[in-house]
């Protein structure tokens, strides 16, 4: 464990540097990471009003607390590893990798933290600046916050384990972009990112609570604003666990395969 | 040096399956329906076993088989006939303590992040392999002065030249002081000084530790100065084993004359194939067998000031074995 330290230390410190060569790339990366929720803030709000004050449940001061929290949760459990393993494969990177003694995972896991903690920078400003500008329904408990990190953790964890094997799809696909762009769709409509999922037709939820999209965005989401009841974040925590469990059996597997395959026919 | 090889490969075999296509968009519509393979041996039953602290020559054409070769001794690649032992592990299975024990440094590939400096390449390797902080300064300290790092540790790659990048590529594959080294084309595309200083610095490292080297390269002056021995291979089969200077003996059919006369433009044809005459100087080829009796004949017949008989050019060796 301590020698797992030390080596996430280092990973951590170097893709800190690294990506500090390229802030100007992130910036931009950034902005279109904020304007997302900002866009969804705006139609639903404006739906909102059009309705004579809310949608659903929802007023706009909710849908305010909504796509703060939303745009913050999504900042830190997104992943990129699915856009850059073809790449790592064809060029024969991977061989870099496969030479080391350390699973590859541990470093594109701390290289992610790395960016979520350079990018904080970034966020946590413009969420309270959101929360000036909006002023959302939204308040805070300590306890509410505690189990909100938990689910936070989770979801982290989980979605970068669905997303790696994703990525590692590229061991059998030369191009990964296909399936990548479906995954994005899928989870735009199920993790609650186009709209709160209780405000999906019953069809759709259904679907969002059988897929892990769910689980690793709006739950954490709802969790913080306090919409959900205690059997509800039992649930929610439950099919977490699920998730990031079938993860991590899914990149044992999928990795062993795709292994497997490259050192059959080579890069 | 003790008697268990480091490296033992017995009729290593690797055959790759290629997708095989007729150019044109009919034949591309036709192998969405049959898609037609083809079984292309790249390497075919290779035997042979290198002893802790060797160095061994790894020589054949482009497309021999000596990358895959390299690729499955280092892991990378799982063979599809035969056995490899190297340091008493099953390459493929990729153990930890065989791959903190092994290297392999690809000239046209790279490993160190192409923005940051040197030095957090070099520290994340540090931090991989586990190494302690003590030992990492003593190892950083030898091979900085080895390859005169000290000026490059602070720059970002990016800024290297390509010679300077294969010194640092080098240096990290060599942190973790591993036992065993796989070279491929250490030396490609660097210039003739770059070329001998690395040359010096793997024959250096060699010596002081002990590693076993399986180098492979193109530039023969690399082999003549680190390798005794060489490994042979063309078209996947093994074609030669031994001392470089038994392959020159057996392949080698010819040896040079050197005579340098008092007289000028003598016509020498009569002894031998003539392949230069400038002045004083004429340059022979003989058969192995004649050499003794052409020289005889020479010293005898004709103001003979100096004459040298040499092993043709390792270069013509190799040309000769790969064209029989």
């Amino acid at each position: 464990m301590k020698h797992y330290t030390a080596t996430y230390w280092a990973f951590f410190k170097t893709s800190l540097l690294e990506q500090f060569q390229y802030r100007a790339a992130m910036a931009i990366w950034m902005i279109s990471r904020i304007l997302e929720p900002i866009i969804y803030l705006t139609v639903w709000t404006t739906v909102a009003q059009a309705r004579g004050g809310s949608v659903g449940s929802y007023s706009p001061a909710d849908f305010a607390a909504y796509y703060i929290v939303l745009m913050l949760v999504n900042q830190f459990t997104f992943s990129w590893v699915m856009h850059i393993y073809d790449f790592r494969i064809r060029q024969g990177e991977l061989s870099n990798f496969l030479l080391k003694p350390i699973h590859p995972i541990h470093a594109d896991i701390a290289e992610n933290i790395a960016y979520k903690v350079l990018t904080a920078i970034i966020i946590f400003p413009t969420a309270l600046l959101l929360f000036f500008l909006f002023d959302p329904n939204l308040a805070f408990h300590i306890q509410t916050f505690a189990v909100f990190l938990l689910a936070l953790g989770i979801a982290f964890l989980m979605r970068f384990f669905i997303e790696w094997t994703l990525a590692l799809v590229a061991f059998w696909t030369t191009r990964n972009e296909a399936i990548n762009q479906m995954y994005f769709t899928l989870g735009l409509f199920l993790s609650g990112r186009i709209a709160p999922i209780d405000l999906l037709p019953g069809a759709i939820q259904t679907l969002a609570d059988a897929l892990p999209f769910r689980w690793a965005v709006a739950f954490p989401v709802e969790l913080m604003l306090g919409r959900l009841s205690q059997e509800q974040i039992l649930n929610g925590f439950t099919m977490q666990a699920v998730w990031l469990l079938a993860g991590f059996l899914l990149i044992q597997l999928t990795w062993r395969l795709g292994v497997k395959k490259y050192s059959a026919v080579g890069s | 040096m003790s008697n268990i090889p480091d490296i033992t490969v017995q009729n290593l075999g690797k055959t790759y399956e290629v997708p095989q296509r007729e150019p044109g968009l009919g034949a591309a519509i036709k192998s969405l329906v049959s898609r037609t393979t083809r079984d292309v041996e790249a390497v075919k039953n290779i035997s042979f076993s290198v002893a802790p602290g060797e160095i061994v020559g790894f020589l054949g054409p482009n497309g021999a088989g000596k990358t895959t070769t390299l690729k499955m001794l280092s892991g990378l690649l799982h063979p599809t006939a035969g056995e490899i032992s190297v340091i008493g592990h099953t390459p493929y299975a990729r153990h930890k303590n065989f791959l903190n024990r092994i290297t392999l440094v690809m000239g046209q590939r790279n490993q160190l992040m192409w923005d940051i400096p040197v030095a957090d390449s070099f520290e994340r390797n540090r931090a991989i392999y586990r190494i302690s902080h003590g030992e990492y300064n003593k190892t950083l300290d030898e091979l900085s002065t080895l390859l005169d790092l000290s000026d490059l540790l602070s720059k970002p790659v990016r800024n290297l030249s390509l010679g300077e990048r294969m010194k640092c590529e080098i240096a990290a594959a060599l942190l973790h002081r591993p036992q065993v080294l796989f070279l491929d084309e250490p030396t490609i595309g660097l210039d003739v000084t770059m070329q001998r200083r690395i040359r010096a610095f793997l024959g250096e490292y060699n010596r002081r530790h002990s590693a076993t080297v399986l180098l492979t390269s193109h530039y023969m002056a690399d082999v003549e100065a680190l390798c005794k021995r060489v490994i042979i291979i063309h078209h996947g089969e093994l074609l030669f084993d031994g001392d470089l200077s038994a392959l020159i003996e057996r392949f080698s059919p010819h040896k040079t004359i050197v005579v340098d006369l008092e007289t000028e433009r003598a016509d020498l044809s009569s002894y031998g194939e003539v392949i230069t005459a400038e002045g004083n100087s004429v340059t022979l080829r003989v058969p192995k067998t004649k050499t003794a009796d052409v020289t005889g004949k020479l010293l005898a017949n004709l103001p003979v000031i100096d004459l040298t008989v040499e092993d043709p050019p390792i270069e013509e060796v190799i040309e000769q074995v790969f064209s029989n």
